[in-house]
């Protein structure tokens, strides 16, 4: 049997893009034919000004080579313009006669520039800028002329302007707005922009109207005539002054266009068989000119045309980032504001800084930076996140360095690094290598960043540094997804929020289930969704649920600690870090009996066996258990430790009794599994020795009771954990603490560490559920303790369910 | 030729799952058994940094490995793009519910 034949029109960014994610999901479904205008395979268009500045090739921005194609099985036609589409034959035919005929068409042409109706707009020397033809031309005329004028003081002039001046032209922009970028930047920053260019040698005439252009002798453009008479020598321009949608070819097909191919939310246009995608599109009455947008619809279009039939595109807040070298910028969304946002307002105009961020009803809407825009992704990511900033309202504008760490030495000036500089601690990546693969891979996501080069793949501590590098590197090209809709891996479009919701809406209860109801990609995921399924699973119905020893890491499944020789670690609980001779006689002959190369103490004031063969595990456990020792789950996405000071108990300055406290909450959450890892602390008085100001639930003890703080960490993030309430008795403590780490059991995503969590819903949320509604705090605290009624030490649940042959390694004789 | 040598029952290693089978040299061996009751023998080695594949996790006809989550082929040892290297595969069959190995 035949495939169904795909032909796409427009050989490039968007339509190849929705190809790539067609081929990933749905490979060898149809038969591909693509149509390219150009000569050239694939390219990435956004890197055309770097090559006109002359800081990268051509060679290095072709995203697809034509290997790529061939192997892909892909007919391609490059220098073939689509003439016709004949909608009743279902067939395109290019201007040479070339007909091919389709089964599902794909409409990607893209946009010309607008070329001002004005007398002169046809002579040689007088151009867009679009494609590598524009850019060839315009390096060539910088090789052989003086005087250019760049019509359109937008992001694409202002590059072509500062391409031109650095291969040595004389060059005037010219503008009709009333400052530069007024469609990004508000005149503030955009006043600050024209003094920079001007520094670098540009020239600039605002409000300034086109009249005319003169041709010279040689029948080429010789100067360009503004109204008002004034006249400059000119022998090259480049209109810049907007772009137009190519939809005259649809248009004529018959399927219905408003300034653009009108498509509905899954890309389809008024013929179910056409779709269109790019910037020839009309979504809901926008059309998006920038790539990130376009990438949005791609996915959305590929889902449609492989027959998943998932997935809307419902339109996109865009970032702009002007990619001249040496200039910071950045906007994203409303930066103007209107009369009901407020502003926030940071300008330093003899430092170069100035900063602006629009906010209504407490959320963030928009934002312009000039002069230091490290903070750009992440003031977009809040508000594509659509978080509530009331409670970081106060140092919001300072960043994210004064709102948390964003990495080591908060070091985030990520274009000002020198490519030498060391991102990623954990696997010695540096800055170099990272946009060496961005530009030669043509990556655009923090994730192909992760896979290609293994930046931020292990603690992920710089992947804030990792995306500022992608942002500076592509510039208007990166978008991060928003944290509520981003695919919870590649097996999946659906987010970590949206599984969560289903499986809870839905009563899902196996993770087959999972799979089958939200139409999993893959037979039985991978490691990264089968632990989160099995965690929401054995989470949301914790009594009917089965855990999957299968969907586990390893630790979890030894209920120890792997190493990276192979071997285990082995901690045994010690309640609130206190112990006993008769524990410790039995710790010291377990180590002998089996041979443990080291002996540790923790920073979770327990004792660590480094070095336990895996078959041992079960025996030395046996061995433990026997002593009345449990598993210290110090290898779990689980409650590890309460750390204590030695409290009242002992302490001439301690107010509470911070053991006896620190032993009552760990033993209420003995077994508790959770999204990530948890450690508390109980400290006996402010000194607070027990460290709880870093702790994911952090007690302090007062003379008039406990304070608790929530939400600290000591590890990645070093984070110090905040204020939520003041109680009076070890039963409060219990339902507090109890309640907010049920609310984070329930709530968090897997992987998402208590300060991640509220980085993400805010403190003033988890006030809300906790102190200001008693009887949803009792609820959660009831659900706590309903889930852990039956907890009981791993070891002794795996002797009685799981065969402890896992265990046993077969012996091959010779 | 192949010498085909009972290691143990199909139901003996866990759907999903593994059992490590220990040589008296040439190091340890991991068998596999996917959802589809597949079996697969690689050497119980990751090309990246030596973890034991056979504690990962099995996903299609992959595992993940435990020390830093390369992905590795089933059925060739090789290491999934974007990553590079593979490791030694062996043949390996079930009759009649018995697994056997070719040492």
């Amino acid at each position: 049997m035949s495939k169904p034949r795909l032909v796409l029109i427009g050989n490039g960014m968007a339509g190849v893009r929705t190809v790539e994610e067609l081929l990933k999901i749905k490979p060898d479904h149809y038969d591909i034919t693509i149509f390219g205008a150009e000569p050239h395979p694939n390219y990435n268009r956004i890197l055309l000004s770097p090559v006109l500045a002359g800081e990268m090739t051509i060679q290095e921005i072709v995203l697809n080579e034509l290997d790529w194609y061939k192997e892909n099985k892909i007919t391609l036609h490059t220098g073939k313009q689509i003439k016709t589409i004949d909608r009743i034959k279902r067939k395109v035919i290019a201007e040479d006669g070339t007909e091919e005929e389709y089964d599902r068409l794909l409409i990607a042409t893209g946009s010309t520039p607008f070329m001002l109706p004005i007398p002169g707009n046809d002579l040689p020397g007088v151009i867009g800028y679009r494609d590598i033809k524009d850019t060839d031309e315009m390096i060539d005329a910088a090789a052989k002329h003086k005087h250019a004028v760049v019509i359109g003081g937008g992001l694409l002039g202002l590059e072509a302007a500062n391409g031109l001046k650095l291969r040595g032209m004389d060059v005037t922009v010219v503008h009709l707005g009333p400052w530069l970028l007024e469609r990004q930047l508000d005149e503030v920053a955009g006043k600050m922009l024209q003094r920079s260019l001007e520094d670098k040698g540009l020239k600039f005439l605002l409000e300034t109207q086109t009249e005319a252009l003169i041709q010279g002798e040689s029948g080429r453009v010789a100067a360009i005539r503004f109204k008002g008479g004034m006249q400059i020598p000119a022998d090259l321009v480049v209109m810049a002054a907007g772009i137009r949608p190519n939809y005259a070819l649809a248009e004529a097909s018959g399927i219905y266009c408003n300034r653009g191919i009108v498509v509905n939310d899954t890309m389809q246009t008024y013929d179910p068989k056409v779709y269109a995608v790019g910037e020839c599109v009309s979504h809901r009455g926008i059309a998006y000119g920038l790539v990130a947008p376009l990438f949005e619809q791609a996915k959305v279009a590929a889902n449609h045309l492989a027959g998943y039939g998932i997935g809307r595109y419902t339109g996109s807040v865009t970032s702009t980032k002007l990619k001249v070298t040496g200039i910071d910028l950045f906007s994203a969304g409303d930066y103007m504001g209107g009369k009901d946002t407020e502003e926030i307002v940071l300008n330093d105009p003899h430092g170069g800084v100035y900063k602006k961020l629009v906010i209504k009803d407490n959320k963030l809407v928009g934002g312009v930076m000039y002069g230091d825009t490290a903070d750009g992704p992440w003031y977009f990511q809040l508000l594509k996140d659509k978080r509530d900033i009331h409670d970081i309202r106060d140092s919001l504008i300072f960043g994210q360095n004064l709102v948390g760490d964003v990495g080591h030495a908060g070091n985030s000036k990520a274009a000002e690094m020198a490519d030498s500089a060391e991102v990623c601690g954990c696997n010695g990546v540096t800055k170099g290598t990272i946009v060496q693969a961005i530009k030669a891979k043509g990556l655009f996501t923090l994730d192909e960043v992760k896979k290609h080069t293994k930046a931020a793949s292990s603690c992920g501590s710089c992947a804030g540094l990792v995306e500022q590098i992608l942002a500076s590197t592509i510039g208007g090209a990166y978008t991060p997804a928003s944290s509520d809709t981003k695919p919870l891996c590649a097996c999946t479009d659906h987010s970590h929020k949206k599984v969560r919701e289903t499986i809870v809406a839905q009563h899902l209860t196996t993770k087959e289930a999972v799979f089958a109801f939200m139409e999993w990609k893959t037979p039985n995921g991978c490691d990264k969704c089968r632990p989160a399924i099995n965690y929401y699973l054995i989470s949301t119905f914790p009594h009917e649920s089965k855990d999957d020893p299968q969907s586990r890491f390893i630790n979890e499944r030894a209920h120890a600690n792997i190493q990276k020789d192979g071997t285990y670690s082995v901690v045994p609980r010690m309640w609130g870090g206190l112990t006993t001779p008769a524990e410790l006689r039995a710790i010291a002959d377990a180590a002998e009996k089996y041979n443990v190369p080291t002996v540790k103490v923790t920073g979770g004031q327990r004792i660590d066996l480094l070095g336990v063969k895996k078959e041992d595990l079960p025996n030395i456990w046996a061995d433990l258990n026997a002593a009345g020792m449990v598993s210290g789950h110090a290898y779990g996405k689980s409650i590890r430790t309460v750390k204590t000071c030695v409290g009242a108990e002992h302490c001439r300055f301690g107010t509470q009794l911070a053991m006896s406290m620190g032993v009552k909450l760990e033993k209420m959450l003995f077994d508790m599994y959770a999204p990530h890892k948890v450690k508390l602390a109980v400290s006996g008085c402010p000194r607070n020795c027990a460290e709880a100001g870093i702790k994911d639930v952090g007690v302090i003890g007062v003379d008039s009771g406990y304070e608790i703080y929530i939400g600290g960490n000591g590890g990645i993030k070093t984070e110090v954990a905040q204020f939520l309430c003041k109680v009076k008795s070890d039963e409060e403590v219990m339902e507090y603490s109890g309640a907010f780490l049920q609310l984070y059991r329930e709530e968090g995503w897997y992987l998402e560490r208590t300060c991640h969590y509220m980085e993400r819903v805010g403190l003033d949320y988890i006030k809300g559920k906790i102190l200001e509604d008693e009887e949803a705090r009792k609820a959660y605290y009831f659900r706590l303790l309903d889930s852990l009624k039956d907890a009981k030490d791993p070891w002794q649940t795996s002797r009685e369910e799981q065969p402890i042959k896992q265990f046993i390694p077969i012996k091959l004789e010779a | 030729m192949s010498n085909w040598k009972l290691i143990c029952k199909l139901d003996d290693i866990p759907q999903l799952g593994s059992r490590v089978v220990q040589r008296q040299s040439g190091g340890d061996i991991a068998i596999f058994r996917n959802a589809e009751d597949e079996v697969f023998a690689l050497h119980d080695k990751c090309p990246h940094k030596s973890g034991p594949l056979s504690q990962g996790i099995v996903h299609g006809r992959r595992v993940t490995c435990p020390l830093h989550g390369w992905n590795i082929g089933l059925e060739d040892g090789h290491a999934v793009a974007p990553d590079i290297g593979s490791c030694s595969k062996f043949d390996v069959k079930v009759e009649n519910g018995e697994v056997f190995l070719a040492v």
